[in-house]
């Protein structure tokens, strides 16, 4: 029964994500592949990074990755493996597996959109409290008050 | 036959929404009493009825009637009573029942409760609630009925997926929903107050308590989701910005940006039309937030549902809706005109910098959760906008806003000094870098912002209390106290409010900052080094549960040779669903969570394990509770309750009656 349930268990596919043997014995460079791993989503998932990811692929990339970083690559570099390939020798997976996308072309309308609302705001904002500011200042008398008021600063 | 009856209770429903879509609102236009005075009947009468209905299909779940449909296809007899139950709004149908039966909830409260709204503007605002009711009643009628019978009753169901079968999932749907629905409530009184032509500081205070609650609802929601996240998926993870998460998180950014706004409108009669156009706008969020999740039209980890035809029709709701109040506000805003004045620095003016700096970060997630959507569809491009883009996008706003709120709250109303702001917030000041530099020098270098989060969460939260501490003015200590004791509870709530805000910022750069992982092959009755502590593995058994089996782990937190904890973490399989999950141990603390996974038995002999120390992870939830409370206090004031009447309601009046 229990040879039955680990059976059930592994055909259910790894429920981990980093495996204890993935992990580099260099700690600088396993933090490294952390932090590219952050970035880098799993192909066959639903908005899941590598690292927290349980699938199959997910692992190989997880190991792509730490090869490219002991062969001696910058962080870049191995994002651009990944993304881009390698002609002749590996496909590469293309921007899709990029969480934060690349600040270029069309992107750029997705990375420039806060900063723009923020500017287009802040003069919508200023403009609201210049007009409150005014208001205060303008004497909105009608002639009938003016009079009037002429009349009670007389007597 | 009782789930028949419950279909036909939904039914009723429906009609007497028509009535109530027509009735008041000509009643209103045409002065005409009794016409506006059947929504007090319609709108209790729906919430009995979509309550009988709900009742009828939670009978059907609990009995485990497999003949009807969505029961065998979302239930199993062996699942926990708990189970049965939130299994209910498990599933779209069902959950789409709930939604209705919240937005009657909410009608029959003002039917209930708003015996000091102004008969006509109480009118209005039913019947544009039950327009918003027909929508969905007939969405749920034609495209998601939860009623549907089979044929062949199966002799047992398909069961929950079983990362739903959870305490913590089980009850964040219905706060979630309560807080989305709840926005309708704001949007209804927005689109009647245009249909008015009248916004003035007695329709803000009588917004304000739909809009609190609404907000505060989303508030718990979002953060037991995220609880749920945090001790389901197996690593910790809090937040993912994914496309459902953001779905919520762009109503809940908005509605905190109406409810800033409205204070300006009841205290100051300014920023009117604005506010209106934030009354549908959150609303307008919470319906896309309801497209994007029913639609499953962005691909996500919470798309179970995935029907283009379902799609198309909150589509369809989302654009008659949204597309008429703005079309509306388009011809009415102009005549909202603003009565009050204030100066560049001014309460009113740092509300304007919230209002800003919110609506412009709930900007920023919309546009960056559609992103992968208008890419694919415009130009074929598939990519993705995750966690990193939000991080850096997202969060610039989010700090300036930390960084402006504590000195915006003390400002005076009309005209402040930002210079005495500054002085009396010096010490906080002080007090906020100190705790950052502390954060500095115990970081393990995960994060170089965590110091300085940690240092923007201790400003906002000693922000809150020295706001607090300040109302009770230049006193002796007793005097003090007690004036502050006896402030409004509003002004709580405010500060309640903040200081949460402040703990959860706090929480979250703590937790990115001093973080500790580790990940290894563990034979059973190692004992190995995490931070300062030592974990034992001391036995892995099989247990078999109601309706799963898993691998438990006995595993045992050392602090030298005192034992700190004894978790017992599993891995559970369902075989009705066919799926593994991972069910971490926690040992929860004030400081520092455990938190530990066991894994699968590796080739060589062993398990792997993951030991996580997470400090200050409780802070994050912990303040998103304080939030709750802060707005929980506010609703109870009793300015909110002793209501400006219509007959009050001149201009300034309700001003002058501060």
């Amino acid at each position: 029964m229990i040879r039955l349930i680990a059976l059930l268990v592994l055909l259910a596919g790894p429920v981990f994500a980093v495996q204890p043997d993935e992990v580099l014995d260099d700690p600088a460079l396993e933090a490294r592949a952390r932090e590219i791993s952050a970035g880098l989503r799993c192909p066959v998932c639903q908005n899941e990074n590598i690292d927290d990811s349980n699938a199959t692929v997910s692992r190989d990339l997880r190991l792509r990755v730490r090869e490219r970083l002991l062969a001696g690559d910058t962080n870049e570099e191995v994002v651009d493996y990944l993304v881009y390939g390698k002609p002749g020798e590996f496909a590469g997976f293309g921007e899709f597996i990029l969480l934060r996308p690349e600040a270029e072309g069309a992107n750029l309308v997705l990375w420039l959109a806060g900063p723009l609302a923020l500017i287009l705001a802040g003069f919508a904002g200023w403009a609201t409290i210049r007009s409150r500011r005014s208001a205060g200042t303008a004497t909105d008398l009608t002639e009938a008050e003016k009079s009037r008021l002429q009349e009670i600063l007389k007597s | 036959m009782i789930t028949e009856l419950g279909h036909f209770a939904l039914i009723l429903a429906a009609c007497l929404a028509v009535i109530q879509v027509f009735l008041p609102m000509i009643g209103a236009q045409k002065g005409w009493r009794d016409w506006m005075a059947t929504a007090d009947a319609t709108a209790p009468a729906q919430f009995i009825l979509v309550g009988g209905s709900f009742a009828a299909l939670t009978y059907a779940f609990v009995t485990s009637d497999f003949s009807v449909l969505l029961v065998y296809e979302n239930s199993h007899s062996a699942k926990p009573m708990l189970y049965k139950v939130s299994g209910v709004w498990g599933n779209h149908e069902g959950s789409m029942l709930l939604w209705v039966l919240i937005l009657t909830i909410y009608g029959a409260s003002v039917s209930w409760f708003g015996g000091n709204l102004p008969e006509k503007l109480k009118a209005r605002v039913l019947s544009v609630q039950a327009a918003v009711s027909v929508a969905f009643y007939a969405f749920i009628l034609f495209t998601s009925n939860p009623f549907l019978r089979l044929d062949n009753p199966p002799f047992d169901g398909q069961d929950l997926n079983p990362l739903l079968q959870d305490p913590g999932l089980a009850f964040h749907p219905p706060f979630l929903y309560l807080g989305y629905v709840g926005l309708s409530m704001s949007f209804s009184f927005a689109v009647a107050a245009l249909i008015e032509g009248k916004v003035d500081a007695a329709w803000a205070r009588w917004v304000r308590p739909w809009t609190l609650s609404a907000w505060l609802f989303l508030t718990i929601g979002i953060a037991l989701g995220s609880w749920w996240a945090y001790y389901e998926l197996g690593w910790g993870g809090f937040w993912f910005w994914d496309p459902v998460e953001n779905a919520s998180f762009m109503p809940w950014l908005v509605g905190a940006a109406l409810l800033h706004s409205a204070i300006v409108v009841e205290k100051r009669e300014a920023l009117k039309s604005w506010t209106v156009l934030l009354a549908i706008l959150a609303f307008a969020f919470s319906l896309l937030g309801t497209f994007i999740v029913r639609s499953g039209v962005i691909t996500s980890v919470h798309a179970f549902a995935t029907d283009p035809e379902r799609g198309v029709f909150i589509l369809a709701i989302f654009v008659v809706f949204v597309g008429g109040a703005l079309t509306l506000y388009a011809a009415r805003a102009a005549t909202l005109e603003a009565k009050g004045v204030f100066s560049l620095v001014s309460r009113e003016s740092g509300l304007v910098l919230n209002n800003i700096l919110l609506a412009v970060a709930a900007f920023v997630v919309f546009i960056g959760t559609l992103w992968p959507l208008f890419a694919e569809l415009v130009l074929g491009r598939t990519l993705s906008v995750g966690a990193p883009f939000f991080n850096a996008a997202f969060s610039p706003f989010m700090v300036a806003l930390g960084i402006a709120l504590p000195l915006g709250g003390v400002l005076a109303w009309k005209r402040g000094s930002l210079k005495r702001a500054m002085t009396s917030m010096m010490p906080v000041l002080v007090l906020s870098l100190a705790v950052g530099g502390l954060g500095f020098a115990m970081a393990t270098g995960r994060s170089g912002l965590a110091p300085l989060g940690i240092a923007l969460g201790a400003w906002v939260t000693f922000g809150g209390l020295a706001d607090l501490w300040m109302r009770g003015g230049k006193n002796a200590f007793g005097v003090r106290l007690s004036r502050i004791l006896r402030l409004p509870r509003a002004d709580w709530g405010k500060a309640l409010g903040h200081v949460g805000l402040g703990i959860t910022i706090f929480g979250i750069s703590a937790l990115l900052g001093w973080q500790t992982e580790d990940i290894r092959t563990a034979q059973i009755g190692d004992r190995f080094p995490v931070a300062r502590w030592e974990i034992e593995l001391k036995s892995v058994e099989e247990v078999k549960g109601p309706n799963y089996t898993a691998q438990r782990a006995e595993m045992i937190v050392w602090d030298g040779p005192r034992q700190v904890a004894d978790l017992f973490p599993e891995k559970r399989f369902y075989p009705v669903a066919g799926m593994p999950t991972t069910e971490a141990a926690i040992q929860n603390g004030i400081l520092r969570d455990f938190y530990l996974v066991i894994g699968d038995p590796q080739t060589g002999g062993g398990y792997a394990v993951r030991t996580y120390v997470k400090p200050f992870a409780n802070w994050i939830w912990g303040g998103a509770i304080l939030m709750a409370l802060g707005g929980l206090l506010s609703l109870t004031d009793r300015r909110l309750r002793v209501a400006a009447g219509a007959t009050r309601a001149t201009p300034n009046a309700t001003v002058a009656a501060e």
